[in-house]
């Protein structure tokens, strides 16, 4: 079974979406332990004893976005929000990373994702725009 | 941006969107999230992977007995219980949505296997049997057209499957009396735009009833309803159609889920329980729907000054296997505005259309645009080429004069509104045009190539629900009646609490429509627009539609949120009467503002907007004589302007008419051939803007697909019908690297036909980029003629100065390896606990290796060294059953044998040869080393070699992985295994 299948139609955190099934289109991306994968290039048994963590996982509480998906709201970063589930989860994955991901990085995180909708600009400005508010909250908290 | 919203209005403002809560959280459901009847089955389709053939037999033993499989349709099925689609021309054609008795294109659906779940349906599929007869293919429309081309409708006697000329103005004097003639030759490739959710259709049926209810992400048009009704056999009343709350995308291809609710409903019915069928991305790319590929010559009378007294045209239309509902319509869409921005009063049109072994067409972003753009822009760049003229002077004498408007064109569209001048002149001056001019002044110095393009464009939008009856001859209108129109529908509904619900049939994929009606309602009634709920999916049992509804032609700002502006106005008349019974004083004095309901005098003489909404529901005798209700109002709107088309083929094909000004310049790498788009400015007139952010996505989506269209994207055939671009991999969408920003600019011009002043812009810049792109890239390499998509390699060729290109150039298939095929080679070891002579045993026993060969469903001995196996093979996304032969040679019994092998199968060929050779290592164990060569062609070649290389390490290291586990275990891989395992470790 496919990590998408289990995700999706076993667990039933549907969330995550499938576009291609052949790990172009990264629609899927999923984390595992905190790395961005394709969850339809992942078997369900590669995943056991592992941390997976959807889009569902994302918002600190129920009705309340966090700064990556609220810029994306403010942005416009997202028109039939199919693709943007696995976007948001690879962002989130570069920022815990590199908290300071360049512009570059940022676009080179998003060249592995396929929107059809927005032609990527919000997406950028979206994706900087999240990560200076979680600098400065980070700033703030110290 | 250039609008400044009106502080007292919620239109105009770039609120946030209502969707994207859900859409970011994971809680938006689209068809595949929906729940299902527990009873439901899952769907698996059988393909066709021939182009063109006779289906001889299917055999669907081995699949309905195959675990899980409840039932499996074939197209006798289908034809038995439904009848052949509606053809919109007069042929005599039939139209299935399944082969029946012959395969027209690769990935036609040849059977339907139904299982309780999608994994044994699909295992099952491969069990089914076809025997094809193959016929030739064509797959070029000119090509189609020749006495020599195989016939893909024997009863049709050819591929044309129809004709029409027209002739407006007087074309052939004009052309007598200008000083040139000057035209272009182009092949329009097709491409797609490829949503990330493919389609999903869920069926019921009901043999009590004789009833169907399908949900499905389709789009609209809702005219397709009575398609799927008529060919399913039942009344329109017996065909529920309903769409999920959310879709992923569209463009316009979600049009082309229709023949599977047919087929889907057919299967519902034969399983006697529901189905559902969820495409997967190697099904769309191959199977969904394209745009037309489409062969014009065009040609212009043209003045000294470069004015265009007449246009002659002649196109192509390449609509594939079968005309399907609503085709011909990407030919006739345009059929209005055929003169573009231009004021050109005679022209003449021949159109052909023509079938082809290739996916049938549909809609498509920018829907007739990009094919007619394409030429009628590289033409005008031809003109100011020949004669020497500045380009920009060459648009601007021919655009439609701004005190023209509204305008009639030759063919029939009434242009709305404009000020065409204005506009371009504006985005010369904003876009800043002359700085661009100098920039390629001195990047030229510099020895480096760059180019500028220029493209106007009219986009239509609201389309006539009679332009395409404007393929059938007067006479033929004349009988079937007329059609015209293009009724939208909305509804306003107040509930017994007070608050205020928005329906509409718009059926969105992602265009926000929700919140753009949420604006408009809110204006009319003096609520936040918070407060206001929308539903925009469709349910045909319950919802007001018509069918004009759906999601397509740009209607939604034009017509939908005008319709819901109509609603919303009705409704606050009435409440101004009650309300003025309420506060004692005239229905004129009555002001809404805030969530409350005021005397405009005494503004402190007021009540809250729920207490006077709600009247109607809780003491309706309360409400004055003048009010029946107001608890619902339904607005069905269709504009006067949209006319049938007339007994001279004018036809006004559109309500609105945006105009579209682009210009870019692009630096082409001289080395690699590669593009980049240096700047690009693109100035819209899409009359009142409802919501600049919207409109801005739009703009910016719209552009997205063009980029790639103009660079990177063709559905790719090869001669022998063969598809060449069936996954992601193969067929290249832009990504955040290729799609630069573009400078967006407006110029409004409200249109005097719509509630709102609104046009589309959704679908513009598929019209004028790409031919704005490709004039750029003509301008910098000095091409004559240059064709879509200008891969690297194609524009190194023009570079180059190769041979000019021929008209319609066959596509060619770059070989990959010597023989035309892509060549694999490698080697390994393995170590296995037992002799040399025991496993030279097993290598030359059928059930040894029917136990070892990787997806082996069986081996067979020819001869002592001749085996016949059935496998099945994958390879990335490619999986399929192969059919193998084996033969050894050069046998040196214990040492060394050379295996020779061939496989066939539907998803391609390949052959190959090893050498195996033996190694007493001691302790009765050998090493087994192996070296081989293989080349493998057809669809399974066009994956990526890496995926190959990768596929074809693991599989031949599985081969000796079970041979070592069936000789007693023991192996030790050496590198083998450890590079095994770092490809499915690191696959990702």
């Amino acid at each position: 079974m496919l990590l998408t299948d289990l995700i999706r139609h076993a667990v039933g955190a549907t969330g995550t979406h499938v576009g291609c099934e052949h790990g172009v289109c990264g629609a899927c991306t999923v984390q595992i332990d905190g790395e961005p994968v394709r969850a339809c290039l992942t078997l369900a048994a590669q995943a056991e004893k592992l941390d997976i963590r959807t889009v569902e996982g994302l918002e600190p509480r129920p009705g309340e976005l966090s700064p990556l998906q609220a810029a994306f709201r403010e942005h416009f970063a997202l028109q039939c929000g199919f693709c943007t589930a696995g976007i948001l989860m690879s962002l989130d994955a570069l920022f815990a990373r590199k908290p300071k991901a360049s512009e570059r990085e940022i676009r080179e995180q998003l060249s592995g994702h396929l929107c059809r909708c927005t032609g990527y600009a919000p997406i950028v400005k979206a994706a900087l725009a999240a990560q200076a508010h979680v600098r400065e909250e980070k700033t703030t908290d110290a | 941006m250039t609008i400044n919203p009106s502080a007292d209005r919620w239109v105009g403002r770039s609120v946030p969107r209502v969707e994207d809560a859900a859409l970011l959280t994971g809680r938006a459901r689209f068809i595949d999230d929906l729940p299902t009847a527990t009873n439901t089955l899952d769907a698996a389709i059988v393909r066709s992977p021939h182009a063109h053939a006779e289906i001889r037999r299917v055999d669907v033993d081995a699949a309905l007995a195959s675990e899980g499989v409840v039932a499996v349709v074939t197209g006798d099925d289908v034809k038995r219980l439904t009848r052949s689609m509606t053809v919109g021309v007069k042929a005599n054609v039939e139209c299935w949505p399944i082969a029946t008795d012959r395969v027209r294109y690769v990935g036609e659906p040849v059977a339907i296997v139904l299982a309780t779940d999608r994994y044994l349906a699909e295992d099952a599929a491969e069990r089914v049997g076809v025997d094809y007869d193959i016929l030739p293919a064509v797959v070029d429309p000119v090509a189609a057209l020749g006495d020599e081309a195989p016939v893909l409708h024997p009863s049709l006697g050819s591929n044309l499957i129809n004709e029409r000329r027209f002739s407006y103005g007087d074309p052939d004097n004009a052309f007598a009396a200008a000083p040139h003639r000057i035209g272009v030759d182009i092949a329009y490739p097709r491409n797609s735009c490829t949503p990330i959710e493919t389609y999903g259709v869920v069926a019921h049926y009901d043999p009590g009833e004789d009833a169907y209810e399908i949900l499905a992400n389709f789009q609209g048009p809702f005219s397709i309803h009575a398609v799927v009704a008529r060919a399913l056999k039942v009344p329109g009343n017996r065909m529920r159609l309903k769409t999920p709350p959310s879709s992923g995308g569209s463009y316009g291809i979600k049009q082309g889920v229709f023949p599977y609710m047919i087929l889907m409903g057919v299967a519902a019915r034969i399983a006697g329980r529901p189905v559902k069928w969820i495409e997967d991305r190697i099904e769309h790319l191959a199977a969904s729907v394209s745009a037309t590929n489409r062969a014009t010559k065009l040609e212009a009378a043209v003045e000294a000054d470069g004015r265009i007294t007449a246009l002659a045209w002649d196109q192509i239309e390449d609509c594939g296997a079968h005309l399907r509902a609503p085709e011909p319509a990407t030919l006739y869409r345009m059929h209005g505005n055929m003169t573009g921005a231009y004021a050109i009063a005679n022209v003449s049109i021949r159109n052909r259309i023509v079938l082809t072994n290739k996916t049938p067409t549909g809609l498509n972003r920018g829907f007739g645009g990009p094919q007619v753009y394409y030429p009628l822009e590289r033409l005008m760049q031809t003109i100011a080429r020949t004669l020497k003229l500045d380009p920009i002077e060459v648009i601007r004498r021919n655009l439609v004069p701004s005190d023209a408007f509204p305008y009639r064109t030759a063919t029939g569209a009434l242009l709305d509104s404009g000020d065409y001048g204005t506009a371009l002149g504006r985005a010369i001056a904003e876009g800043g045009y002359a700085a661009l001019v100098e920039r390629r002044k001195t990047a030229r110095a510099e020895g480096r190539v760059y180019g500028i393009g220029l493209a106007a464009a009219v986009e239509p939008s609201v389309s006539n629900m009679g332009y395409i009856t404007t393929v059938l001859t007067p006479e033929e209108r004349e009988k079937a009646g007329p059609k015209n129109g293009a009724q939208a529908t909305a509804t306003v509904a107040v509930d017994p609490l007070g608050s205020v619900s928005v329906k509409v049939a718009s059926v969105p994929q992602g265009q926000g429509h929700r919140t753009v009606l949420a604006q408009v309602v809110a204006d009319a009634l003096g609520l936040d627009p918070g407060s206001v709920s929308v539903i925009a999916d469709v349910d045909t049992g319950r919802d007001a539609w018509s069918i004009a509804s759906g999601n397509y032609s740009s209607r939604f700002a034009p017509a939908v949120a005008g319709a819901a502006k109509l609603a919303a106005d009705r409704l606050r008349e009435k409440l101004k009467h009650v309300a003025a019974g309420q506060l004692n004083t005239v229905p004129d004095d009555i002001a809404f503002e805030g969530g409350r309901i005021a005397s405009r005098a005494n503004p402190d003489n007021s009540v809250s907007f729920s207490r006077v909404a709600a009247a109607a529901h809780w003491a309706p005798g309360t409400l004055p004589e003048v009010v029946d209700q107001t608890i619902r109002e339904t607005v069905f709107w269709t504009p006067d302007e949209l006319a049938a088309p007339n007994a001279d083929d004018e036809i006004n094909s559109s309500l609105c008419h945006g105009f579209i000004f682009d210009f870019c310049g692009v630096e082409i790498d001289a080395s690699t051939g590669e593009t980049r788009i240096d700047r690009y400015v693109t100035m819209h007139d899409c009359g009142t803007i409802l919501h600049p952010a919207m409109v801005e996505g739009q703009v910016r989506g719209g552009f997205a697909h063009a980029v790639g269209a103009a660079l990177l994207e063709e559905y790719a055939y090869g001669a022998d019908g063969s598809f060449q671009s069936g996954t992601l991999a193969d067929y290249l969408i832009p990504t955040v690297m290729e799609v630069p920003e573009p400078v967006i600019l407006h110029h409004e011009t409200p249109s005097p036909f719509t509630p709102l002043g609104a046009k589309g812009v959704g679908e513009g810049n598929c019209m004028s980029t790409p031919v704005c792109i490709a004039n750029a890239i003509a301008d910098a390499i000095d091409a004559e003629s240059v064709t879509l998509p200008l891969t690297p390699s194609k524009i190194l060729g023009l570079i180059a100065g190769e041979e000019p290109q021929a008209k319609n150039p066959p596509r060619k298939i770059e070989p990959a390896g010597p023989s035309g095929q892509r060549k694999l080679t490698g080697e390994g070891a393995a170590e296995v606990a037992a002799t040399r002579e025991e496993v030279w045993k097993m290598l030359l026993d059928p059930q040894t290796l029917d136990a070892i060969i990787p997806g082996s469903h069986g081996v067979r001995r020819i001869s002592d060294t001749h085996f016949a196996a059935d496998v099945t093979l994958g390879v990335g996304p490619v999986k399929g059953r192969y059919k193998a032969d084996i033969e050894l040679f050069d046998l040196d019994e214990p040492n060394a044998v050379t295996l020779r092998g061939k496989t066939v199968g539907a998803l391609g060929f390949g052959e190959g040869e090893g050498r195996i050779t033996l190694t007493d290592i001691g302790s009765g164990r050998t090493r087994i080393a192996y070296t081989y060569e293989a080349g493998v062609g057809g669809k399974v070649a066009s994956v990526g070699g890496r995926l190959l290389d990768g596929a074809a390490r693991v599989v031949i290291g599985q081969f000796f992985k079970a041979l070592a586990n069936h000789a007693g275990g023991g192996a030790s891989g050496a590198g083998f295994l450890a590079r095994l395992k770092a490809l499915v470790g690191g696959g990702s």
